[in-house]
């Protein structure tokens, strides 16, 4: 990084509050979860473990590089995987870089990819009220969202119905990389049920559906599947746009999560151009895609573009919109992006409101 | 002829299916070397089990009750596996296959790292300690090239008498992209053993993914058809004509109608498999031999007798416990039914006559 570089960034200390729009809680074991859950289910838990489309029961074929995804310096100085002790995440990041208010993203234990879908709606449940009660409840800081088992639409539903009420709730969670496209017809009824309940659906890459994690099959090394989430969103924008979802849904409102955004206006001026041929192939969608984008969709920060230039950021945003922009960390996993050295850019006082705050009130109600 | 009730093999009997398991990842650790025991060690891999997902060590078939260990996953005491298997039915030998994570790695490099460490451990933890193991060559199934420098580096080792694969790879195991595998095991004499489980890399069965374990299980013996079939059609055999393969924890019942539909339909489509000159059912019972257990016997033993003439050939089974697997209790390996002279055959005579390397005393 050049001397004018840090220079800008150190003129950026955070003043205003920051909003983190990603953040991992981790339990520390299913024993954790295990209140939450009735007996047949802690008992199949154990014996069957995650019964999930991919080879080895409980990592990733390609494992990732760094133990529990994590920052080296973000293990619990008094055990457990990272972002398992809410007093050290208080510590070594809500205090530490003024976090005025936190969204939890549940990543484990993965309800959402069992294939036993009961199993899988039992998880989702624990994870949801362990949640409220182990993160919520004790620090006012955080928000949760809503872990759904979505490929069962009637259990999501009814998951959705049971958690929105409680205010501890702000968004809905769903994996990108589903059974099927995210905008096909089977997933509608969560859409609706996310209308009602007036919360955005948070999609955080992820997902274990069986099918390659690109669409040039399946590749060797976590280097390539984490470049690769960004062309798995890019499939779930193209996907709910093309079924019609936004038309149908005129309210609903996405949050891309961890999955970069510098790809966004691109998508759109390609859709743009097919619908312009091919229209007629798609009459339920009405609009030019790209108008689309710029209503529905808003977009987590981490892990942000380094463009070559740093200038060519500013640009990006620009074309996308600076009230579509979510300030997020991604801690405590490897690739967090420290607040103070996010942008390589200047931002106005106003842009740097809107980002690391204002958006995100807003989108999530807080 | 005289028929037996369930019970013990007889003197002289080899056990062609056991599955050491290696008790925690860090076990292996001293048998990398020093660049991927590094890499390992960064990446925190050592912390993972890395179980396979078609064996999940907790559930009840994969671990017989009275075959539990105090610690560590079944299977994972050469000791224990000594006292529950070795002593009782006092097996002549044991053929070790070791089914791990490592063959289903993405990356080629680190699933053959991982290969060699689990070569490189059964010989030291358990050949060297007991004369009555042989094993398997564990070589990562994606990577022939990988696969075959494998196969090269153990071979001289004689008690290594067979190379494993699933039987769900990526690619049916027939394609061209293995034929460089199947070269090597038969110019070593060495049998290719495949064995039930998949990469999952695509569904475990036909018709997607199914929601239960129990399913996949079952779906095991299809995907074996798929894989015979896809075997014979590819000319596997007609290219390599010493090559035999053993299909393990395949179930044996499905294979007269399998064969009778591939008959039947190459009799019909032949043309488009010109270099198949024969009835496949014939290449098969040549080629091709199946494990014991899990026995998917019909409830009733004269259907069983019916069975096993269905079968056509009293040279391919071959006995095999399945160690620590839950398949039977107590000591009653073999399944009720079977004439004497038929479990002579599947104890002795077949696998002495598969496992050419049996027959031998390695130096």
């Amino acid at each position: 990084m050049s001397q004018t570089v840090l220079e800008v960034l150190g003129s950026q200390q955070q003043k205003v509050g920051i909003v983190d729009c990603d953040i991992h809680p981790n339990f520390r074991s299913p024993a954790d979860l295990a209140p939450f859950m009735a007996t047949r289910w802690q008992q199949h838990w154990r014996e069957y473990g995650s019964h999930l489309r991919q080879g080895l029961s409980s990592t990733l074929a390609h494992p990732r590089m760094t133990p529990g995804v994590a920052r080296a310096d973000a293990w619990p100085p008094n055990g457990g995987p990272p972002g398992s002790d809410l007093e050290f995440m208080r510590t070594q990041h809500l205090d530490a870089y003024g976090i005025e208010h936190g969204m939890l993203m549940c990543l484990r234990p993965g309800g959402c990819d069992e294939r036993n879908l009961d199993f899988g709606a039992a998880l989702c449940r624990a994870t949801n009220d362990w949640q409220v009660e182990a993160w919520v409840r004790k620090e006012p800081r955080l928000s949760a969202g809503i872990t759904i088992p979505q490929e069962d639409a009637a259990a999501a539903v009814a998951e959705i119905e049971r958690c929105a009420p409680d205010s501890a709730f702000r968004v809905i969670n769903m994996p990108p990389r589903m059974l099927e496209p995210a905008g096909r017809r089977k997933y509608w009824p969560i859409y609706e049920a996310a209308v009602a309940a007036g919360l955005p659906i948070g999609i955080h890459i992820s997902g274990v559906p069986g099918h390659p994690s690109t669409g040039a099959g399946w590749p060797s090394f976590y280097f390539q599947e984490h470049h690769a989430n960004a062309q798995s969103m890019q499939a779930v924008v193209t996907s709910l746009i093309m079924e019609g979802v936004p038309e149908a849904f005129p309210t609903l409102r996405f949050v891309l999560i961890e999955c970069g955004f510098a790809w966004a206006p691109s998508l759109g001026w390609r859709l743009d151009k097919l619908w312009h041929r091919m229209r007629n192939e798609v009459p339920q969608v009405k609009r030019p895609p790209s108008e689309y984008i710029r209503k529905h969709f808003w977009y987590t920060t981490q892990p942000i573009e380094e463009t070559e230039d740093p200038g060519h950021l500013r640009e990006i945003i620009d074309w996308i919109g600076w009230d579509r922009l979510l300030f997020s960390t991604d801690y405590p996993h490897w690739d967090f992006d420290d607040p103070n050295y996010t942008f390589r850019i200047q931002l106005t006082e106003a842009e740097r409101r809107a980002v690391f705050r204002d958006n995100a009130r807003k989108v999530f109600g807080l | 002829m005289a028929n037996s009730p369930a019970g013990r093999p007889p003197p002289g009997a080899i056990d062609c299916d056991i599955h050491p398991a290696v008790p925690y990842t860090r076990a292996l650790l001293p048998y990398l070397d020093d660049y991927w025991r590094e890499h390992i060690l960064r990446r925190g891999l050592e912390r993972e089990n890395l179980e396979p997902s078609s064996y999940p060590a907790n559930a009840a078939i994969n671990g017989r009750p009275d075959w539990h260990l105090p610690s560590g996953p079944p299977g994972s005491s050469l000791a224990a596996m000594q006292t529950h298997l070795l002593d009782r039915l006092q097996p002549k030998h044991a053929i070790c296959n070791v089914i791990h994570g490592a063959q289903v790695m993405l990356s080629e490099d680190l699933s053959a790292a991982l290969c060699r460490a689990i070569n490189n451990w059964i010989r030291a933890e358990w050949l060297d300690r007991d004369p009555r193991l042989r094993a398997s060559i564990v070589v990562p199934p994606h990577s022939a090239d990988l696969a075959v420098e494998e196969i090269e580096r153990l071979a001289p080792d004689h008690r290594f008498v067979q190379v494993l694969l699933l039987s769900m790879a990526e690619l049916p195991l027939g394609r061209r992209q293995n034929w460089p595998i199947y070269k090597a095991a038969a110019a070593h004499g060495l049998p290719i053993g495949i064995h039930a489980g998949s990469s999952f890399r695509h569904p475990p069965s036909a018709g997607g993914w199914p929601s239960y374990y129990l399913e996949d299980y079952v779906s095991q013996s299809q995907g074996f058809q798929a894989s015979v079939n896809s075997l014979v059609s590819e000319g596997v055999f007609v290219k390599f004509p010493d090559l035999k393969v053993v299909l393990i924890e395949s179930g044996v019942t499905w294979l007269p109608a399998s064969l009778w539909r591939l008959d039947k339909t190459w009799r019909g489509v032949r043309a488009e498999v010109p270099w198949l000159e024969e009835q496949p059912t014939e290449t098969v019972r040549r080629h091709v031999r199946l494990t014991l257990q899990p026995f998917d016997a019909p409830p009733s033993e004269p259907q069983l007798r019916t069975l096993l003439e269905q079968l056509g050939s009293d040279r391919m089974l071959l006995f095999s416990s399945d160690y620590p697997h839950w398949h039977y209790d107590g000591d009653d390996a073999l399944p009720s039914g079977l004439s004497t002279e038929l479990i002579q055959r599947i104890c002795v005579e077949n696998p002495l006559e598969t496992y050419s390397r049996l027959k031998e005393t390695p130096q």
